[in-house]
């Protein structure tokens, strides 16, 4: 028995008969899941199908009613966001968890604020660490913004989806999910999000990417996960599968 | 220096400061009796009570909640500390127990609003009419006599700075501010606050305990409307059961013309005091040029409307302007 090997080969994230009822909506049935590290899955299915539950259940918005989640083989209970967060999973969500009316380096750092003195909620701020470290997480990403103090509000929907994506880099995410993160972008602001995840998986990190434009998904993805009615009806290589057949389906 | 300008147009509480020093040079020289030491120090005496409970009402409203129920607590709490102070508490106990009771109405407030789901405009409504019929029954018909042999001037005694003396009084109000205005804009605390007024679902997804830090907030407005009450009842010496009735939306408007926005996530402490200033800046020149009293409500009102007007069109410019 031989645990090294073991723990490199262990799934980065494990699912096991996960269900979710929302009231009476069923909205998963019996799910299992997982990825390895570096694996960019694309989540798909049609609207309500349930792929933002399954999500959900990973960044700690929603509780799994029955099942257990392992990462990197140790079980794991997620009841909240920021105990996923404290887990390496960070979610860029459709419609950006940014508060527009503050800066570029608050929004970077919310909830999770570096401290120059006291504990988290009644610390005082670092705000020089704040601006230095946003804009040093923004230019890895690429983003070349104005500066730190620019209220979020005036950034565009590209922009905002790239501080998101710089902020669960610098919180060294090792899971990022994406839930629709290109709805409401651009041609050009769409693939720049779509560069983001493969410069991310060169750095080992597991993206899970939802997203109703299959033609997005195909090309970035090594794997296709897909959903119907709260089921997980197909999960295979993404070199198995063309564009076409996904679209059949799924619909 | 064009990032300055534009950061300084986009601060909340601009447009109040605008209009007070406007307003400020325009009365002192319309009435020399305006900008002249008495007047002064008849202008400051209620302000530290009204800016107290405008500064918690903000930063509630920032967090994206709001409370009717200040008027009535400070109603309450005075009620409270003077009758245990009659029964033979010491001061400090008895003000201590003022204090607590206001928080706890605060907790209840933040506990209807947020653990029944029900908006906070309604939940606060229902705390001013119970908080004071509270007080009513506690005063039990006869109002209690304020103890007149009482030491008060720790907390209203007279402060000669020369040109005039206002109350000590003043110096809590600069140091709650102070210290309030610190939270808000240097402390961690102070960056949830905005978040979840200003996106709610966001903080949340953040990992932030937005209904904890709401609570927090009920809590910090409602001890602080209960201290101003005390402050004011240990001023005048009197404790009437009707102490403090309509007060809720003198402060809103402070909170308002102050540049707190209603949505939440918007607002500063600064704008409280500031609008606070105005609103008894306007009391006052009315009083002094014996223009009939019943303008003052239309005064405030026209000046909400100005000031927000002004706000909104000043931070417009900002986001426009390119730095
Ligand atoms: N908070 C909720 N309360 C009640 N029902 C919900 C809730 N969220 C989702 N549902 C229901 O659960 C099912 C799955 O929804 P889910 O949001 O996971 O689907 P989805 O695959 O993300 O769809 P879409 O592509 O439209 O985003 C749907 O029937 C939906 O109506
Ligand atoms: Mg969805």
């Amino acid at each position: 028995m031989s645990t090294a090997a073991n723990t490199a080969e262990e799934p980065i994230i494990k699912c096991v008969g996960l269900q979710k009822w929302y009231g009476a909506v069923h909205a998963l049935k019996n799910v299992d899941f997982h990825a390895a590290r570096g694996e960019v899955i694309g989540l798909v299915g049609d609207n309500g199908a349930g792929k933002s539950t399954l999500i959900k259940i990973l960044s700690g918005v929603h509780t799994q009613d029955k099942g257990d989640i392992f990462i990197e083989g140790r079980n794991v209970s997620i009841t909240g966001p920021e105990v996923a967060m404290g887990l390496g999973i960070e979610t860029i969500y459709q419609y950006t968890a940014m508060v527009p009316e503050m800066s570029i380096a608050q929004n970077f750092f919310i909830g999770r604020e570096p401290l120059k003195f006291g504990r988290p909620g009644l610390g005082i701020v670092d705000r020089a660490k704040m601006a230095r470290e946003a804009m040093e997480g923004l230019r890895g990403v690429g983003l070349h913004l104005r500066g730190p103090d620019t209220p979020v509000k005036a950034l565009s929907g590209g922009q905002r989806q790239g501080v998101a994506i710089a902020r669960a880099m610098h919180f060294r995410s090792k899971v990022l999910i994406l839930d629709e993160p290109t709805n409401h972008l651009s041609v050009k602001e769409t693939n720049k999000v779509l560069d983001h995840v493969v410069e991310l998986k060169g750095l080992g990190i597991t993206s899970i990417f939802i997203s109703h434009n299959l033609h997005h998904i195909h090309p970035i993805s090594d794997r296709i996960v897909a959903m119907a009615r709260g089921e997980k009806i197909a999960d295979l290589p993404a070199g198995e599968i063309s564009v076409d057949e996904m679209t059949r389906m799924i619909s | 220096m064009k990032l300055n300008v534009r950061n300084l147009m986009a601060r909340p509480e601009m447009a109040a400061l605008l209009i007070f020093v406007a307003l400020f040079v325009v009365f002192s020289f319309i009435n020399d009796r305006f900008f002249a030491t008495g007047n002064m120090t008849v202008y400051l005496q209620p302000i530290p009570e009204l800016a107290i409970v405008a500064m918690g009402i903000t930063i509630l409203i920032i967090a994206g909640e709001f409370d009717l129920s200040v008027g009535s607590v400070f109603g309450l709490s005075p009620m409270v500390t003077v009758l245990l102070m009659q029964n033979g508490w010491p001061t400090a106990a008895a003000i201590l127990a003022g204090l607590m009771i206001a928080a706890l109405i605060g907790f209840g407030n933040g506990l209807i609003t947020l653990k029944l789901k029900i908006p906070s405009f309604i939940a606060t409504l229902g705390m001013l009419f119970m908080a004071r019929s509270f007080a009513v029954v506690l005063a039990g018909g006869f109002p209690p006599i304020f103890p007149r042999e009482l030491d008060v001037s720790w907390l209203v005694g007279r402060l000669d700075l020369g040109l005039v003396t206002p109350r000590v009084s003043l110096l809590y109000m600069i140091a709650i501010a102070l210290v309030l205005g610190f939270v808000l804009r240097r402390m961690d605390f102070g960056h949830w606050i905005f978040a979840t007024g200003g996106h709610p679902q966001a903080a949340r997804d953040m990992g932030i305990k937005t209904e904890r830090v709401k609570m927090a907030c009920f809590m910090l407005c409602a001890t602080l409307a209960g201290f101003a009450g005390i402050i004011q009842s240990f001023r005048v010496k009197v404790i009437v059961p009707n102490l403090g009735t309509g007060l809720e939306m003198q402060a809103i408007a402070a909170a308002v013309i102050g540049g707190v926005a209603l949505t939440g996530g918007v607002g500063s402490i600064l704008g409280a005091v500031v609008g606070t200033l105005l609103i008894a800046m306007i009391e006052n020149i009315l009083i002094l040029s014996g223009v009939n009293a019943n303008w003052f409500m239309f005064a405030v009102g026209a000046m909400i409307v100005v000031a927000v007007v002004l706000n909104t069109q000043t931070r417009l410019k900002a986001e426009g302007m390119k730095g």
